[in-house]
């Protein structure tokens, strides 16, 4: 933009993460063997539906200027919830009912505290992620809970004009979610709140009737995405997912999505989503050992908070606005 | 007669659209306490900055000891032995008075902490300002009185010559204020060169040697010695100034009382209040910064909770949790802080525009093209000068930032405008458009309360004044009965007033 001595990260930010993906996919469709093939591109989409589930959520909740690190436990839970409710009951409605509850009962425990108590919500949802783990342990006494109603299984298996359940499940997010922010009161009030939540207040937005619900909504997106995950692996697991809020955080921020609230764009998220895919596809791809993978993926977060930095760096807005005329009076 | 240890020579400063100083010229000498006197906007505080080193004067220069000095820093002026008592202070509140006191030059032994060194050097330096303060109690603990001794301690360790104070009485109890002119005294007997600035006609008497008046950031007088000097004087010489025609007051019919409270009280507020105004009616709040005008606002708004009296809105009673029922109501509040609590800086100037109807209708989705022409009508009505309705509101200045603010409640079809400082930091030009708008808005039927700081804007614009003063009603005055010095007189906080006050 308007930098004095754009630097080369800082010219590739400005360029958009949409560039950034192409960039990726050109360097690895000729790097990696088979990175462009239908059939890896399918693998690479389905291994990503997981993070897509609750990323336009997780965008809600940046955009309003907290975070919420209780997903990957939620996802758990809900899993671990689904498989005991539907092994007792042997009903696909109580088991899917009841993940979708406890999603729903965690993000509406965060949302309260949040902003009831006025409550940082990194602590908060530090603590709720602690918690939740915990519950998902104990409801399922420490062992997968295996599913034994076979017809669930298809949510995770079955597919519908060639396209797997998980990815229309993703797809039909990302499509809500941005008529939401979009096209919705609600959306653009997520927006004014992460953008200045006092202005909010006083321009008469509901700010914490807001702010309770996007939490609510996001405990049910990782809620749904703690069903599908059960029917793909048939079982309820107490320990999956975890690191799996890190991964939806990092895909937000590469898309784009400001940490500083008030920014964000669905699009940037499909793509933050695709590019976390594309660099754990082609470990995979490269037979790099499980270890690395860690380090690349506290790589990508660490680099996308970089560029969320640079975003804000001043210079990005054209002008600054003239502060110190309010300093001259006084 | 001692040589001055502190100039300012001829020290100009200009903001975008705004003079703050121009041409300001005097000094102070060893042992002298010259006072610094003016109205909100004076420009003193950049007077101050100017020295504190935080700003650069434009033409000028301020001389120390004979020598024209630019400080590049506030670390620049420090080093010079300036001291500055700010209004708000500058202290680490979990931190113990000794570690506040010898901040960043910590006494140190083999690269440790030299802990006894630290306490001695303490103990010292609160024993030669005569107050009795545990070095080791945390700064939190301290009253706001003992909190400014441990800033004057601070000037003291460093050796500053030249001391100034900014308000530095007005959180102080009357026990407090006669420790600190005993210690300012002292000061002096030491030969240091002293700054006061206050609005408290009374210390000022009391205290100091010279005084000097600014107005409209131009130096105005200069009285050598406080022989001579009385309070009328005084506040002509602060306030004496016409009202220029910007402000072209149209008269208009008043209907009928739209809101009105009674008994009010909460926070900001020190005495139950009544208030109340008419259809059409622009009723200005004229008051020094913290005589509660903000304070009010916000609690007629419904942004802070009253703790007595209540509210009658078009006849009827009312109650006001938040400030989204006050909206639905009519009522609108353009913020004295417009950044912090007006606009969303990063977003575009119509969603800023917007934001208020849209939570108004109870539609959950949004009909953006309507939206849009209502935004678009509105900026071009309200004549805010952008790129695009679409550009970041942050990147406009502040006079067109305000007229966005006011054309969301123009969206929002409000019907009384709360507006607390609307011309704060806004030049002159798009001050007046303001003024224009808000008489159309008065013609239209509509109810505006003006809170304002600039005199002669409150004179000019406002059908009747509600002066505040230490968060309650001194009087109310209208238009015909209005002056200067009657507007001052009902602001200052007077001896009489302060024996009988709050603290």
């Amino acid at each position: 933009m308007s930098q004095p001595r754009p630097s080369i990260l800082s010219r590739f930010s400005a360029a958009g993460p949409l560039a950034m993906l192409a960039v990726l996919f050109g360097l690895l469709s000729i790097f990696v063997p088979d990175f462009l093939g239908v059939r890896n591109m399918r693998g690479l989409i389905l291994s990503v539906t997981l993070v897509a589930t609750i990323a336009p959520t997780m965008m809600l909740v940046l955009a309003l200027r907290e975070v919420d690190l209780s997903v990957g436990s939620t996802t758990a839970l809900a899993g671990v919830l689904c498989a005991v409710v539907m092994s007792s009951t042997g009903s696909v409605a109580a088991g899917v009912l009841a993940g979708l509850a406890a999603g729903a009962v965690v993000g509406l425990v965060n949302g309260f505290v949040v902003s009831r108590f006025q409550v940082n919500s990194l602590i908060v949802t530090l603590a709720t992620m602690e918690i939740v783990r915990g519950l998902a342990f104990l409801a399922s006494g420490g062992e997968a809970v295996s599913i034994p109603v076979e017809r669930f299984y298809a949510l995770g298996s079955g597919s519908f004009l060639g396209v797997n359940y998980p990815i229309w499940v993703a797809i039909i997010g990302f499509v809500v979610f941005a008529v939401v922010l979009n096209r919705t009161v609600f959306g653009r009030n997520v927006l004014a709140i992460g953008g200045n939540a006092e202005a909010a207040r006083l321009a008469g937005v509901p700010v914490n009737r807001i702010r309770i619900a996007v939490f609510v909504l996001q405990g049910l997106a990782a809620g749904l995405a703690g069903i599908v995950l059960a029917a793909r692996i048939t079982s309820g697991q107490p320990n999956t997912s975890q690191g799996l809020e890190l991964a939806v955080i990092s895909a937000c921020v590469l898309g784009g999505v400001s940490l500083s609230g008030g920014v964000a764009t669905v699009t940037g998220v499909v793509v933050g989503v695709l590019i976390m895919g594309a660099a754990q596809n082609a470990l995979n791809l490269l037979d790099v050992p499980t270890f690395y993978q860690f380090v690349v993926r506290g790589g990508i977060l660490l680099a996308a908070v970089l560029f969320d930095r640079l975003r804000q760096s001043p210079g990005f807005l054209r002008r600054r606005a003239p502060m110190s005329v309010t300093g001259a009076k006084a | 007669m001692d040589q001055a240890l502190l100039s300012y020579a001829g020290v100009g400063k200009t903001f975008p659209g705004v003079i703050a100083l121009a041409d300001v010229s005097f000094s102070v000498r060893p042992g002298e306490i010259r006072a610094l006197m003016g109205e909100n906007g004076a420009g003193k505080s950049t007077l101050l900055k100017i020295l504190a080193g935080e700003y650069r004067p434009d033409s000028g220069a301020v001389i120390i000891d004979g020598q024209a000095r630019t400080f590049a820093s506030p670390r620049d002026s420090a080093a010079a032995g300036v001291a500055i008592i700010h209004q708000e202070l500058h202290l680490v509140p979990d931190l113990s008075v000794a570690e506040n006191l010898l901040l960043g030059d910590f006494p140190r032994r083999g690269g440790f902490l030299d802990h006894k060194a630290l306490r001695a050097r303490a103990v010292e330096i609160l024993a030669r300002l005569g107050e009795d303060i545990d070095p080791n109690s945390p700064v939190r603990a301290l009253s706001i009185g003992k909190r400014q001794m441990i800033e004057i301690g601070k000037a003291l360790l460093r050796d500053a010559r030249i001391i100034a104070f900014d308000e530095p009485t007005s959180s102080l109890s009357a026990r407090e204020t006669q420790t600190l002119m005993r210690i300012i005294r002292d000061l002096r007997a030491e030969g240091r060169a002293i700054l006061y600035v206050s609005h408290r006609m009374e210390e000022v008497f009391a205290l100091c040697d010279s005084l000097t008046v600014l107005r409209d950031g131009r130096h105005v007088v200069d009285y050598p010695a406080m022989d001579g000097v009385d309070q009328a004087r005084l506040i002509t010489a602060m306030a004496g100034r016409t009202i220029a025609d910007i402000y072209d007051y149209r008269a208009r019919p008043l209907g009928d009382e739209v809101l009105a409270a009674e008994g009010l009280l909460g926070p900001g507020l020190s005495r139950p209040l009544d208030v109340s105004v008419r259809r059409g009616e622009i009723l200005g709040f004229f008051g020094l910064i913290g005589a509660g005008r903000s304070e009010l606002f916000k609690l007629l708004y419904g942004a802070t909770a009253p703790t007595a009296g209540h509210l009658r809105l078009r006849g009827g009673p009312v109650v006001f949790d938040t400030p989204r029922q006050a909206i639905a109501a009519g009522l609108a509040l353009c913020p004295e802080d417009r950044k912090g609590e007006g606009i969303f800086p990063l977003a575009a100037v119509r969603e800023n525009i917007v934001v208020a109807p849209r939570n108004l209708d109870g539609h959950p989705f949004l009909d953006m093209a309507a939206e849009a022409r209502r935004a678009d009508e509105l900026i071009a009505l309200m004549r805010v000068k952008t790129p695009t309705a679409a550009t970041a509101i942050g990147t406009l200045s502040g006079g067109n930032q305000q007229k966005a603010v006011i054309a969301r409640w123009l969206a929002a079809d409000s019907d009384i405008l709360l507006m607390d400082e609307p011309t704060r930091g806004i030049d002159v030009g798009a001050r007046s458009e303001i003024y224009d708008h808000i008489y159309r808005l008065a013609e239209a039927g509509k109810t505006i309360l003006f809170a304002s700081s600039d005199m002669p804007e409150v004179m000019g614009v406002a059908d009747r004044i509600v002066v505040m003063r230490e968060g309650a009603i001194a009087g109310i005055v209208g238009r015909d009965e209005v002056t200067p010095d009657l507007l001052l007189r009902l602001a200052l906080p007077d001896a009489a007033q302060d024996a009988a006050g709050a603290d």
